[in-house]
């Protein structure tokens, strides 16, 4: 009885024995030839410096590049070394990019100059007029008819306007200049415009304003405000000019 | 019979405002009788005009025959053309010779008492009473000039005046010569009134870019400047000796006098007052100087020594008070315009400021200038002022005693300033007639006008006192 059962389990070893070895056969086939190496990818750097200029002035743009076979730079600056620095001045803010194409693709880079805009003018200081520009702005000058010295009624109005301006700017020293109109003669209208400006001091000082405030000039008809013969001009220069002293 | 048909040519000009005026009567009726009343008004008026200047109506027939060259020098022609143009103009522009057309001059030139033919000068046609000749020659560097007056109608005892110069031979010693000669011969024949040759006329001139003082010699020649401060200079007035000038100038703060010394060829100190300084007038004693000054607030008359002392204010009224001018024969009266009554008038005064007179009393009347004789105001009115009227500007003069004016200048165009030579016969003034600014010379009965000046702009001429 016992030999039977030894057999048989031989058998079943042996059995087994072959699976397995025809399992192992499998794993033991020798490996595939290496595949060929891929071509290096290139790589592309590029820098400004400085990446921030004002109007007019240039930035340096600085490139490196590796396994390129092409390299260009956009923007017009144009194709070139593999390696190089360029100057450049855009007007508008810009941004550069870099290409670099090689076998083993193609790499781009960008830089950006900024271009600082003019630095917007000072928003008018509407409160800090200076007293120069209130003065043209709210003194008005007086005029006279032909070959008078007094202040006509239709003047009063700038008169009182100017002692008005002038009271509230007490520290506003002026000079009253007088003019006349070319007609007649040179001594005479100097002599006149005495009057005139004279006339237009009288008439500021009554209304409240130191005399020592003004100071008066004459030029008769030595500086027209205007030079052509005609009714119009002529009432143009027959006037007492304020000017701004300090 | 040609100072009658000057004067009817006058009339009609001064008739000019009236047909407006009188249009409604009967524009040819009016037109004509105005012209026959003004025309024989003025035909008298020119008379009375002529006697008080000197102007004689009958003027004395003197023949000039160019002088003759005494040297082959070759700058001698130049110096002989310059000699002999020179006296011709200065004996022509002296206003009492009638000069004979050289074309009535026999043949053959003078250049000495031994070639003169008496016959051949005081018959037709030249019938000259009196005959200039003589001779030029350059030697050298020099040049000489002899020269000789002839009463030719006294061939017994012919010769009236006899000289000889020597000077250097240049173009301008030689004009100078001709003046010297020039006015020795008017002495005589002038009824002893010096000749204004050898005279100066100062003007304002804008040709720099700035109206500076300049000065000239009478006839216009030799323009040169005088002040150079880059300002507004105005209304030159030289003191009677010549040896200063007063003046106003713009100083930045207002208008002040300023006197320059001729001695010393500079300005010389003067005092400054505020306000607006005009117009000094020198009295003919040489030490006071009238002017118009606003240092009180208004424009007046004051009167100061030249050395700057003694101030004083001789007028008090309200409004312009300027163009001071003295009686140059007294010393004891002032001329000036003040516009007290409105529009600008003249007025005469005592020096002291009494006893004022007002001697316009229409338009618009300005720049008064007092004869050397103390006769005469010559002055620049317009006469009919105002909206409508025609804006001539013309050149009077107004005898002081009576009041009674004659018109002057017909010629259009603005004209002022007038200012007497030292002999009375002339005036000189300003006039834009020709388009531009420019100075003139007149005779005093308003005949034979002359522009001296052509350069940029010119004005307030100033004739010197000798």
């Amino acid at each position: 009885m016992k030999q039977p059962t030894l057999r048989s389990l031989a058998l079943v070893f042996a059995l087994s024995a072959i699976m397995l070895l025809g399992a192992c056969h499998k794993k033991a086939a020798p490996p595939p030839p290496p595949p060929p190496p891929p071509p290096p990818q290139p790589t592309a750097s590029l820098t400004a410096s400085p990446d921030a200029i004002d109007k007019g002035q240039s930035s340096t743009l600085t490139w490196q590049t590796t396994n390129a076979t092409d390299v260009s730079i956009d923007q017009g600056v144009g194709t070139g070394q593999p390696n190089g620095t360029k100057q450049v001045g855009p007007t508008d803010s810009t941004t550069y990019t870099l290409t670099a194409k090689g076998e083993g693709g193609t790499q781009t880079a960008t830089a950006r100059v900024t271009v600082n805009a003019p630095a917007p003018p000072p928003p008018p200081p509407t409160q800090t007029l200076s007293d120069e520009q209130m003065f043209a702005q709210n003194v008005k000058d007086v005029y006279f008819d032909y070959d008078k010295s007094d202040v006509r009624a239709d003047q009063q109005a700038s008169v009182q306007a100017d002692i008005t301006f002038l009271q509230q700017h007490p520290n506003i020293t002026f000079t009253i200049e007088g003019h006349c109109d070319e007609r007649g003669s040179t001594e005479y209208n100097l002599a006149l415009g005495d009057n005139r400006a004279s006339a237009v001091k009288n008439a500021i000082v009554a209304g409240g304003i130191s005399a020592d405030r003004v100071k008066t000039v004459s030029y008769g008809k030595e500086k027209p405000f205007c030079t052509e013969h005609s009714e119009q001009c002529w009432q143009q220069n027959r006037r007492g000019h304020l000017v701004y002293s300090k | 019979m040609s100072a009658h048909h000057l004067n009817c040519e006058q009339a009609t000009w001064v008739s000019k405002p009236r047909h407006v005026v009188l249009a409604a009567l009967g524009f040819r009726t009016v037109a004509i009788l105005a012209i026959v009343l003004l025309c024989s008004a003025l035909s008298s008026a020119q008379d009375w005009v002529k006697g008080g200047v000197g102007l004689a109506v009958q003027k004395i027939r003197i023949a000039v025959p160019d002088f003759k060259a005494s040297s082959q020098q070759p700058q001698n022609t130049e110096l002989l053309k310059t000699f002999n143009d020179t006296l011709w103009n200065d004996l022509d522009n002296a206003g009492i010779f009638d000069m004979v057309s050289k074309s009535f001059y026999p043949l053959g030139t003078i250049g000495a008492p031994a070639d003169v033919k008496f016959e051949s000068w005081s018959a037709a046609p030249p019938s000259a009473a009196m005959l200039v000749f003589g001779n030029l020659g350059a030697t050298g560097n020099s040049v000489t000039v002899q020269g000789w007056l002839y009463d030719v109608k006294n061939a017994a005892s012919p010769q009236v005046l006899g000289k000889q110069y020597t000077d250097a031979a240049t173009t301008q010693a030689v004009r100078v010569i001709a003046h010297k000669f020039a006015d020795e011969i008017i002495l005589r024949l002038g009824g002893g009134i010096n000749g204004i040759a050898e005279t100066q006329i100062y003007f304002v001139s804008s040709r720099s870019g700035h109206k500076e003082i300049w000065a000239m010699d009478y006839d216009g020649a030799n323009q040169h400047p005088i002040t150079t401060l880059g300002s507004i200079s105005l209304s030159p007035h030289v003191s009677p000796d010549g040896s200063r000038l007063a003046f106003s100038s713009f100083t930045g703060s207002g208008w002040e006098i300023r006197m320059f010394s001729f001695d010393l060829n500079r300005l010389v100190s003067f005092p400054r007052f505020s306000g607006t300084n005009l117009s000094p007038g020198w009295a003919p004693d040489g030490v006071r100087v009238a002017f118009s000054s606003s240092r009180s607030g208004d424009p007046e008359i004051y009167v100061i020594d030249q050395s700057g002392g003694n101030l004083h204010r001789i007028t008090t009224s309200k409004g312009p008070d300027v163009s001071p001018v003295w009686n140059r024969k007294t010393g004891s009266q002032i001329a000036w315009v003040s516009g007290r009554t409105g529009l600008p008038q003249i007025y005469i005064m005592e020096s002291d400021g009494t006893n004022v007179q007002q001697m316009t009393d229409q338009g618009y009347a300005v720049s008064p200038s007092w004869s050397p004789n103390g006769q005469f105001l010559v002055f620049s009115w317009m006469r009919h002022y105002g909206p409508g009227a025609p804006g001539a500007q013309d050149i009077y003069i107004m005898d002081v005693v009576s009041k009674q004016w004659v018109q002057l200048t017909h010629d259009g165009g603005r004209n002022d300033f007038p200012s007497w030579s030292p002999d009375g016969r002339h005036v000189v003034f300003q006039s834009n007639r020709s388009g531009s600014l420019q100075i003139w010379s007149m005779l005093a009965d308003g005949s034979n006008q002359k522009q001296l000046t052509t350069s940029s702009s010119n004005s307030e001429p100033d004739w010197s006192w000798k």
